[in-house]
């Protein structure tokens, strides 16, 4: 590795930054969960399984944010819900096919976080909350007052349309793969930012940040990217779901989705690898087979809450991963 | 006779020799009931949409007639999302073949949609979109019970021809509310009123005190609720704290249950004009139902809603009898084909473009001193014949009707 | 005369009743204000807690023909208890944390706390009348003042002008806020800091129930009255100061005359116009407008 003749204070040494190789037992982890997604469409109900994989998809861009850089944003349904609509537009209003569709309202979320992003980046704690908050519920009165969202009725009978012109995602297992698809792409995604030089300066930040700035980093700069493929992640899990449901609503972009976003990561374990994937399976599973039990259901989900905070803070992946002294 | 005759007829002939069977599907016919059954609507349709559709079932005589029906709920928490997720699951994994109720537009218009995709059958009652029997018609989807044009025409021209000639719109800020305003502007201008002002209110609110001062200050006659649910409850109870019925005005309910009018009390509420499809003190038969179904719904009477189900359920059946089959689009034309009669709603006929016909009511709500206990809530102000409740097949833009 | 198309009259009557529903969000940004301020604890619990003030009230009419006078004083003692339990079970083991944990276990009590309400009653919403003293109105021309809103904002100022008063100027308040800036040492001297911050909790709890009592005539008595009311709220503590008393009463009222003008000119945004204004004073004043930095 170059060492640039510079001092370190006025360039970050990059360079001499090591990003350990794959751990073994997350590899491991890795292929379980791929042999199991796979195979899961022929015993479970597909649909189920589609919600609930965008919703892991949902959770792991989140928690990027939470579990790697330590900020706590009570907003992020404005990317998932607002990603919704335009894909859902694109597909039924201009004809878009669902690939380049979904790729708009990736985008789209993409560039809403960065606005959001740049306004609010140096806001920390509640105040970050708050204000992630703040913006979210705007997003939710454009998307309630704006012709093009339908408002209560939201973008009805989106067509699933055939992706790349040759699979015909009508067929409920061709949607599933290609859905799967996504999910992977995007889990991968979040993996090489958390295990990648910008990963630990991300972590650098997070337990020291005067420590972080007197090396040389902008933690500003970094924050904000995290914060952007966050929220274009989500986007991308919004933009998918909208064409596998053919329905792009105002649930996804009021501001209980996104307590419901952390609470699955919480249950699955902030700052986890797999956490927040098995978080949105138990937390969609529950809401399954809650779902007929009338306010049951949030009754649950707020003993989860309490407990998760009380007694179970590290989630389930977090207290499997203390178990087997490896984390995942 | 030449071969392909020969052929024909020995076809015919097999055909006609076939068993004649039942091709139920699974032999078994799956009523999905879709509501609900704990938020704003739970009063209006919820549970007690369950109870109407069980004695449907019992007065059809399944049973005895060796039809094995089976009825599945769900909760749809007014949500587009939720409703048509279940609505998927029940179609493809459970076997589900109608679906029934499904008040708020919204998730109506989409399993509407989805029912239509996988031939089966919808039959809404809860819901009030015109749009059901107008653009969004479909040859899987009959509208039962009321829509937007039915309350608008019902209360907006009976209300003008009344007297109340200058109007205030109250209007929930959503694609229902602003259909209900146009609906009834359009019928008030029609017979000769005026509307004078109009304000949206974010749906929901719980404070109406500013938008209640805007119409006190607009001088109408009638003030137009257009919403329902709890929003009309908090503007007509916290009318009565601003003196808008001792000022002189009235509020005209555009989306009133007899569930509303139960949680308003009739202090607050005497006055309220209101159009509704079915009220359970309307004749003998009426009021005869009506007591067996509130004995098993802890006492309360039922709304138009749930007599509708009970309506729609019990014709659906006797389709599926007439027909053989529990195939969502044949069993639809098949309703179409049969003319209607329950103890509710009496003789009716259901339209080509999917909507149910039968008279509708405007009420007024007594003053508490005329009524002679619970639930005696409404008098009968006017009976609007079918031929007029109804938004007319010519006016309609359903692409199912030839024109 | 008339102001922007609107009759200067019209405009007094929004005005005043900006003031009514000012006076509800600032005694509850109040109590939200004392629970952070004291105790740095963000209690996303509290529209809840307002909701179970409501319906105490609501059980005391209907189970023991208690009015709304003794209400007055059993709702916020009630709820205050809960809220005092609530403290010693649970919000106790927290205060080593990081406080978004606060906020996620008191979001989770919300959650149960409604929806097992809402499980029992349904979300129609249970009639609550004013008291008969406080019935009828005042008619001052431009409007017909109902007796009882001009009521809630009376009570509501002396309410917070008291609190305001006590945790600033008397020997009390001197001990609760330095116990905030440095429980160890103040604890030294004596004083039993643990107590005092669970009284602290408890009294804001009490408050918020104290709200709901005062909303119970005017809005419906329903399980999901505080749910999309506690971020509104959320907004004008922020937008006042977390932790400032003053910040809060003044953001609470003013900020229910904003939304009261928002009704006459633009009324479909008079949900959000509150968001608008707390992300404009985040921008600019990231402390809020009368906040000390954390």
């Amino acid at each position: 590795m170059s060492v640039t003749a510079k001092p370190a204070i006025a360039a970050p040494a990059r360079d001499a930054i090591e990003t350990p190789a794959v751990p073994s037992h997350q590899l491991a982890a890795f292929t379980v969960m791929l042999v199991v997604l796979v195979a899961a469409p022929f015993f479970v109900y597909p649909v189920f399984l589609m919600k609930a994989l965008c919703f892991a998809l949902f959770a792991c861009a989140f928690n990027l944010l939470i579990g790697y850089v330590g900020l706590l944003s009570f907003g992020h349904a404005a990317f998932l819900g607002s990603a919704g609509y335009a894909s859902a537009h694109a597909a039924k209003v201009w004809g878009f096919p669902p690939e380049l569709a979904i790729l708009f309202g990736t985008l789209a979320a993409g560039a809403l976080g960065a606005i959001i992003g740049a306004l609010t980046i140096r806001s920390r704690g509640i105040y970050f909350a708050n204000i992630t908050l703040a913006f979210a519920q705007m997003i939710f009165f454009f998307s309630l007052q704006a012709k093009f969202t339908g408002g209560e009725d939201g973008i009805q009978a989106v067509p699933r349309g055939m992706l790349l012109g040759v699979l015909d995602l009508r067929q409920t297992y061709t949607m599933y793969f290609v859905v799967l698809a996504v999910f992977i792409i995007g889990f991968l995604v979040v993996y090489r930012s958390i295990h990648s030089p910008f990963g630990q300066v991300l972590k650098a930040i997070r337990e020291n940040e005067p420590r972080a700035t007197s090396l040389g980093y902008q933690p500003e700069h970094y924050k904000l990217i995290a914060f952007v493929i966050s929220a274009t992640l989500s986007g991308t899990a919004g933009a998918t779901k909208a064409i596998v449901f053919q329905l792009a609503s105002l649930t996804d972009v009021h501001w209980t989705m996104s307590g419901e976003v952390v609470l699955m990561t919480l249950l699955g374990g902030m700052g986890t690898v797999f956490g927040p994937v098995v978080g949105a399976f138990l937390v969609i599973s529950l809401e399954h087979y809650l779902a007929q039990l009338g306010s049951w259901l949030t009754i649950v989900q707020g003993l989860i809450f309490v407990v998760c905070v009380l007694t179970f803070r590290r989630g389930v992946i977090g207290e499997l991963g203390r178990l087997l002294k490896k984390p995942l | 006779m030449t071969v392909t005759r020969v052929l024909v007829l020995a076809v015919a002939l097999l055909a006609a020799a076939a068993p004649v069977h039942a091709q139920i599907s699974d032999g078994v016919i799956k009523l999905g009931i879709m509501n609900d059954q704990s938020g704003t609507y739970a009063d209006i349709s919820g549970p007690g949409s369950t109870v109407a559709a069980r004695l449907a079932v019992e007065d059809f005589g399944a049973a005895k007639k060796g039809m094995k029906v089976e009825i599945v709920v769900a909760d749809h928490q007014n949500k587009p999302d939720i409703g048509s997720s279940i609505a998927r699951q029940w179609f493809d994994a459970e076997k589900v073949d109608a679906i029934v109720d499904v008040p708020t537009s919204s998730v109506a218009l989409a399993i509407n949609q989805i029912t239509r995709d996988k031939g089966k059958a919808f039959l809404v009652s809860g819901a009030a979109a015109s749009d059901l029997t107008g653009k969004a018609c479909s040859p899987n989807t009959i509208h039962w019970t009321y829509d937007t044009w039915a309350l608008a025409n019902g209360t907006g021209s009976a209300v003008v021809k009344t007297g109340g000639d200058t109007w205030f719109f109250l209007t929930a800020d959503y694609a229902f509310g602003h259909a209900l305003e146009r609906d009834t502007e359009a019928v008030v201008v029609k017979s000769g009123g005026k509307v004078v002002g109009k304000v949206r209110h974010p749906f929901p609110t719980a404070d109406f005190s500013s938008f209640l001062l805007q119409a006190q200050a607009s001088k109408a006659k009638i003030i137009g609720l257009a919403n329902a649910g709890a929003d009309t409850i908090n503007a007509i109870k916290q009318g009565a704290d601003f003196g808008i019925v001792r000022g002189g005005q009235q509020f005209a309910g555009l989306l009133v249950f007899i569930s509303d009018v139960h949680a308003l009390s009739l202090e607050r509420a005497q006055g309220l004009v209101l159009t509704e499809a079915f009220y359970w003190d309307l004749n003998e038969r009426t009021r005869a139902w009506s007591k067996r179904f509130a004995a098993q719904h802890h006492g309360a009477m039922p709304t138009m809603v749930q007599a509708g189900v009970y309506s729609a359920v019990l014709h659906y059946l006797k389709a599926v009898e007439a027909l053989k089959s529990d195939d969502g689009t044949k069993v639809i034309a098949k309703m179409k084909d049969m003319p209607t009669d329950d103890p509710l709603f009496g003789k009716g006929t259901v339209r080509a473009d999917g909507r149910k016909l039968h008279p509708m009511y405007l009420f007024e709500v007594k003053k508490p001193a005329e009524s002679k206990g619970a639930w005696d809530y409404y008098t009968v102000r006017a009976t609007i014949p079918v031929e007029q409740a109804f938004r007319p097949l010519d006016q309609s833009d359903c692409p199912l009707v030839k024109k | 005369m008339t102001v922007f198309g609107i009759p200067a009259q019209a405009l007094f009557g929004q005005l005043l009743i900006g003031l009514i529903n000012g006076a509800f969000y600032a005694m509850l940004s109040l109590g939200l204000s004392v629970i952070f301020g004291l105790l740095n604890i963000i209690n996303f619990a509290h529209g809840a807690q307002y909701m179970m003030g409501a319906f105490v009230a609501y059980f005391a009419l209907q189970w023991a023909g208690l009015g709304y006078w003794p209400s007055l004083l059993i709702a916020p003692v009630v709820v205050g208890l809960f809220g005092v339990l609530l403290e010693r079970t649970m919000l106790k083991r927290l205060y080593h944390l990081d406080h978004l944990y606060g906020l996620l276990l008191t979001f989770g009590v919300a959650l149960v706390v409604q929806g097992l309400f809402r499980n029992e009653f349904g979300s129609s919403g249970l009639p609550y009348a004013a008291p008969p003293q406080l019935t009828g109105g005042y008619n001052l021309g431009f409007m017909f003042l109902p007796t009882y809103r001009a009521w809630v904002v009376v009570f509501s100022l002396v309410v917070c002008l008291g609190t305001w008063y006590v945790i600033e100027r008397t020997k009390l308040g001197a001990y609760l806020r330095a116990a905030t800036e440095n429980p160890t040492l103040v604890q030294a001297f004596g004083i039993d800091v643990p107590r005092m911050i669970t009284l602290t909790y408890g009294f804001g709890v009490a408050l918020a129930a104290l709200a709901g009592v005062l909303a119970a005539p005017i809005y419906q008595v329903n399980p999901l009255m505080g749910a999309d009311l506690i971020i509104v709220v959320f907004a004008v503590v922020v937008i006042g100061g977390l932790g400032s008393i003053m910040g809060s009463i003044v953001t609470g009222f003013g900020l229910g005359v904003v939304e009261g003008f928002t009704k006459v000119f633009y009324p479909e945004a008079s949900n959000t116009v509150i968001f608008v204004i707390m992300a404009l004073v985040l921008l600019v004043r990231p402390s809020g407008l009368f906040g000390r930095t954390a």
